[in-house]
């Protein structure tokens, strides 16, 4: 048993050992054949030319919090669809209309609280 | 067969897809440029070479010897990474995409696919598809510039928004099949491709994956006009080259996956054991029939970049919320509904 897990993953293994050999490559290989002759300006943030204003370390607007949170809400929602829509036809043979019931049931009650964070204004965005 | 046997097979395979693919990648570029040449009616590359076949290898020499500047202000090991996760996630997706029938095989080893007997494939490419989120994220935040966090922070918000339709618009796909394996979704389609049975998934699922891999209409993350070049503002050189190599590797990986999942993968109507007995012609074919629909859907691409304008920013989560999911929602419904119908 042990032996097919290996089997089945050291392809994945071995693509991911490639990628990563490969992206370092990219990464570096400007480093060993382009030239280093670093300035003071050229080291500056780039702004169109301007002399940089302010800095990157301000505050994030809260909608993008909201989206996150959201996010991980939905998301998870979508992991619970999976077995079920993966097994759905045996459910569907051995239990008749139930297997599409209580799916629909869960879908609903997930979509009222998408509902809700529509009336609370959760998608609106200016 | 002895494990080190079977790792020699499969790096083999990894070198030839991965080759395939960097070229490939080459001249998307060279064709977006063509075509977009063509459809603003100019002529596009033509110096380098015959036809200007030679640009893509020109670019890439230019990019190599360009200094690589790291901003003073920026995060450095953050700031390398990022083009590091970007290009691993590039290139570790085609694993488990099927280009050609599972029983054509070698030493027992299936041929057409690098991880062939994966059986959680669509949850590989979901999971890694993810991780792309992050290359964004570490060069917006790495970069101490304000166009870099801006571009990333958008980014970050759009790729999540349309990652939930494009898990629902999958499960779709999932009620049909009874499997993760893309071979057996791909096997599913025997009869019917998915594109029928569910339209809008399939529209779903091309809407989110041009926001993934974000193209126009959504390439708000880059947004020349007000972004300058967004995320990669401050990269250079060959850092540089790896987000546009990754870019555009996501893009035929994006084309592949809804061959996969929607277009019947290698299959051609009518094409079976019984029409076309010979084994050799009949992968030949069906290998050629995934390749021909995967070019399609590339073309498809550059074609909406150059036809269509960007979105604005509330209009693009507009559409990611209060259409695409539930739209997805209906189409699960409906392939349910489906599923019943046929059982």
């Amino acid at each position: 048993m042990e032996n097919v897990i290996l089997y089945n993953y050291l392809p994945i293994l071995l693509v991911f050992g490639f990628a990563i050999i490969f992206g370092i490559g990219v990464v570096f290989s400007s480093e060993l054949f382009g030239p280093q002759r670093p300035t003071k300006s050229k080291l500056s943030t780039y702004e169109s030319g301007m002399k940089p204003i302010g800095s990157a370390e301000e505050r994030v607007s809260i909608k993008y919090y909201l989206v996150a949170m959201f996010f991980i809400i939905f998301d998870i929602e979508v992991i619970f669809v999976y077995p079920w829509a993966v097994k759905f036809s045996e459910l569907y043979k051995t239990f008749g209309m139930p297997a599409f019931t209580s799916m629909l049931i869960f879908l609903i009650v997930f979509e009222l609280g998408f509902l809700y964070a529509y009336k609370k204004g959760g998608f609106r965005w200016d | 067969m002895d494990l080190l046997q079977y790792a020699g097979i499969i790096l083999v395979k990894i070198l030839i897809v991965a080759n395939i693919m960097l070229i490939t990648v080459s001249y998307l570029v060279y064709f977006e440029r063509k075509i977009s040449a063509w459809v603003q009616d100019r002529i596009g590359p033509n110096r380098v070479g015959p036809l200007g076949l030679l640009q893509p290898f020109a670019d890439v020499l230019k990019l190599l010897l360009k200094e690589d500047i790291v901003p003073e202000k920026a995060f450095k090991t953050i700031h390398t990474l990022a083009p590091l996760v970007a290009l691993f996630v590039a290139f570790t997706t085609y694993a488990v995409i099927p280009i050609g029938p599972p029983e054509a095989q070698l030493w027992g080893v299936s041929l057409f696919t690098v991880a062939p007997d994966l059986n959680i494939g669509i949850l590989y490419v979901l999971a890694l598809t993810s991780v792309g989120v992050y290359a964004i994220t570490f060069s917006g935040w790495s970069s101490g510039s304000k166009y870099s966090l801006l571009g990333g922070i958008r980014s970050s918000a759009q790729m999540i928004s349309y990652e939930i339709s494009m898990g629902f618009s999958i499960a779709g796909v999932l009620l049909i099949s009874q499997s993760l394996d893309p071979q057996a979704i791909v096997g599913s389609q025997a009869g019917l491709w998915n594109m029928v049975i569910q339209p809008i998934g399939f529209i779903v699922f091309v809407v989110s994956a041009f926001a993934e891999t974000n193209r126009l209409p959504f390439d708000l993350p880059e947004a020349e006009p007000e972004l300058v070049g967004g995320f990669h503002t401050e990269y250079s050189s060959m850092k540089f080259a790896g987000f546009f190599l990754a870019e555009y590797a996501n893009m035929i990986i994006a084309s592949g996956m809804i061959v996969t999942l929607y277009l019947g993968g290698w299959q051609i109507p009518f094409v079976n054991e019984h029409t076309v007995t010979n084994d050799i012609l009949r992968y030949a074919l069906q290998v050629g029939s995934f390749f021909v629909k995967m070019g399609a859907l590339l073309f498809f691409f550059i074609w909406v970049r150059w036809s269509l304008p960007r979105f604005r920013y509330d209009q693009l989560m507009d559409i990611g919320w209060k259409v695409m999911f539930p739209l997805s929602l209906i189409n699960l419904i409906w392939v349910a509904v489906y599923v019943m119908l046929i059982s």
